[in-house]
């Protein structure tokens, strides 16, 4: 699902390239003109988007996982399907993605060693754990209610083939979105005790999730250059104010509390929220969030258990192309 | 405080019913136990797939099952508050997914007869059944293709694969004569022609899955001694487990609606 907070581009390590290519390719991207993958681009803009699409896509698959958690215990038939159809959409956002980002020049091999070896990111807010159905509700309101936030600008983003992959990715996840809501409601209209679940997963969620949208803007140095390539089209604190904006209506139409009893309204409409606590960013960040080694290590178990699958397959590939050649021999 | 059981009375039809849709309901879930897992995104994806495909076998069949018993119950009910003992699957759906070759054996061993099932049973006399098996037909011939390829990659693939494919299908076959027994409180619906014989869908069954062995370089296991008890209740050790998961938030919070 989710990228804002991962990106980071390479204003320092930027070759130098040819000036009259550059002020092309620039004028390009000034006129909203789509960049193709045959079409020349900047190093650094290869580079950029190649970073943020494959994290994107390592956040869709590790994203699997906290959600996955409640496929078998969902507590209804009509849950467990949506949830396993829901689950299913984040993979098939991840094998797109990865589709997408390989048009840049890298294999989807290359991208999931990256990530299974922690050299590439995914997105932190699946480091926290589910511990309730709840939580599952709660994913979908939010979660994917700040990455829709994140995610329509980029329909508009400068590369084409990212752009087009975030359209298709971004119905589905209104859809999720609107399913995860329901599912809120249906806990806040149930027993108290179903209500109660509710509101503790917001109380676990909300500040986590207002950090999907990445640092502070006086603290952010590295938007100038994805701004400039019309790779991100709002900060990180617009963004944040937006969701905001958009959930505490939401929030007060389910009956529930918004953790923050420091939030209040301006004279313009906007919802003033209280300083998030970054360190606790930081720390998930740097590996210290309560699921990090668990979804890695889960994600290894199953790339190392799949091994011997892939070589079979790849094995029996081989030997079947093989094998007109070896008749045509004999 | 945790809920009760639900009680069940089994006519022929319901019970019936009530064993096809506990067929597709665990073997739904186990699939979906992979979700995440999987050795492969395109592999996650196919077993999500066919896992979707189960449980909306099972919605549909529960809530006919419900329909004709007339008592109250419905799908949920059918599903998450019935012990051990009143599940009426077949053991083979049950059994644990283990490597990817135990579950790819498990589907295929269940897919080439429940596609063979369920395309005769589009002839069936009651329409709500011959509806459910035209949609289910369509759906296991993709299970058969699926998991077919399957066998004959791990088969032929590597001497690693090879060895746990015919391991898995060794160890499964067991559990596969139960899928052709008919009891007394189904042969009157197969004479009604309600529903189909299942023993005379086997010469088929086996011939499909000799070819596919073959091709697969994989032998054909020998032991001829079947397990069977799932139909009546009497199940191996895995289900429990399944249930308690399956139903744990159901049985936690009586009544809750979700």
């Amino acid at each position: 699902m989710y990228t804002q907070a991962l990106n980071t581009s390479d204003g320092d390590d930027r070759h130098v390239e040819d000036a009259t290519r550059s002020a092309q390719f620039q004028a390009r991207i000034d006129a909203d003109e789509r960049i193709e993958p045959n079409d020349w681009m900047p190093a650094a803009y290869r580079k950029t988007l190649t970073r943020q699409i494959s994290q994107h896509a390592h956040s869709e698959i590790v994203g699997m996982l906290p959600e996955g958690n409640w496929i078998t215990r969902a507590p209804s038939l009509r849950r467990k399907a949506a949830l396993l159809a829901k689950v299913q959409d984040e993979c098939g956002h991840g094998l797109y993605l990865y589709a997408a980002a390989e048009t840049l020049g890298t294999s989807r091999e290359e991208m999931v060693d990256a990530m299974l070896t922690g050299k590439s990111r995914y997105s932190s807010i699946f480091n926290y754990p589910t511990l309730t159905w709840a939580d599952i509700g709660a994913i979908g309101w939010l979660v994917d209610g700040a990455a829709i936030m994140n995610q329509i600008p980029l329909c508009r983003c400068s590369y084409g083939p990212y752009a087009r992959a975030m359209i298709r990715v971004c119905k589905e996840e209104s859809f999720h979105q609107r399913q995860g809501f329901e599912i809120m409601l249906t806990l806040a209209r149930g027993t108290p005790e179903q209500k109660a679940m509710a509101q503790n997963a917001l109380d676990r969620w909300w500040w986590p999730v207002l950090m999907m949208f990445g640092p502070p803007d006086q603290a952010s140095q590295h938007s100038d250059t994805s701004t400039k390539w019309k790779i991100k089209r709002f900060s990180n604190d617009e963004l944040r104010q937006k969701f905001i904006d958009a959930t505490v209506p939401q929030a007060q139409f389910l009956g529930l509390t918004i953790p923050d009893p420091g939030m209040t309204q301006d004279a313009e409409g906007h919802w003033r929220y209280s300083e998030i606590d970054w360190t606790e960013f930081k720390q998930v960040l740097a590996g210290n969030g309560p699921c990090n080694r668990d979804r890695l290590a889960a994600r290894r178990k199953a790339h190392d258990d799949g091994a011997w699958v892939r070589e079979a397959a790849a094995a029996y590939a081989a030997k079947r192309a093989n094998r007109p050649v070896a008749q045509a021999a004999e | 405080m945790t809920a009760a059981s639900i009680q069940v009375s089994e006519p022929p039809l319901v019970l019936y019913t009530l064993r096809r849709a506990d067929d597709a309901l665990i073997l739904g879930h186990r699939l979906s136990e992979w979700c995440g897992h999987a050795p492969a995104m395109e592999e996650d994806m196919a077993l999500a797939n066919m896992g979707l495909d189960l449980i909306g076998q099972a919605r549909e069949l529960y809530i006919y099952a419900a329909k004709v018993e007339g008592k109250g119950n419905d799908e949920d009910k059918f599903a998450y508050l019935r012990d051990v003992r009143q599940y009426r699957n077949l053991l083979l759906v049950e059994q644990p997914n283990g490597d990817f070759a135990r579950t790819m054996t498990r589907q295929f061993f269940y897919a080439v007869f429940a596609d063979l099932y369920w395309r005769a049973m589009m002839m069936s006399r009651d329409a709500t059944l011959a509806a459910i098996a035209a949609k289910a037909e369509k759906e296991f011939a993709y299970h058969v293709r699926h998991s077919s390829e399957w066998m004959i990659r791990l088969g032929d693939g590597t001497d690693e694969s090879h060895r746990r494919v015919q391991i898995a299908a060794d160890d499964l076959w067991a559990f596969t004569g139960e899928m052709f027994v008919v009891d007394d409180a189904e042969r009157g619906l197969i004479d009604a022609g309600i529903a189909v014989d299942p023993a005379s869908l086997r010469p088929r069954w086996l011939k499909t899955i000799s070819e596919v062995l073959s091709e697969a370089t994989l032998t054909i296991p020998q032991n001829d001694w079947m397990q069977k008890g799932g139909r009546i209740g009497h199940h191996t050790e895995h289900l429990g487990h399944l249930l308690s998961e399956l139903q744990s938030l159901q049985r936690s919070f009586p009544g809750a609606t979700w």
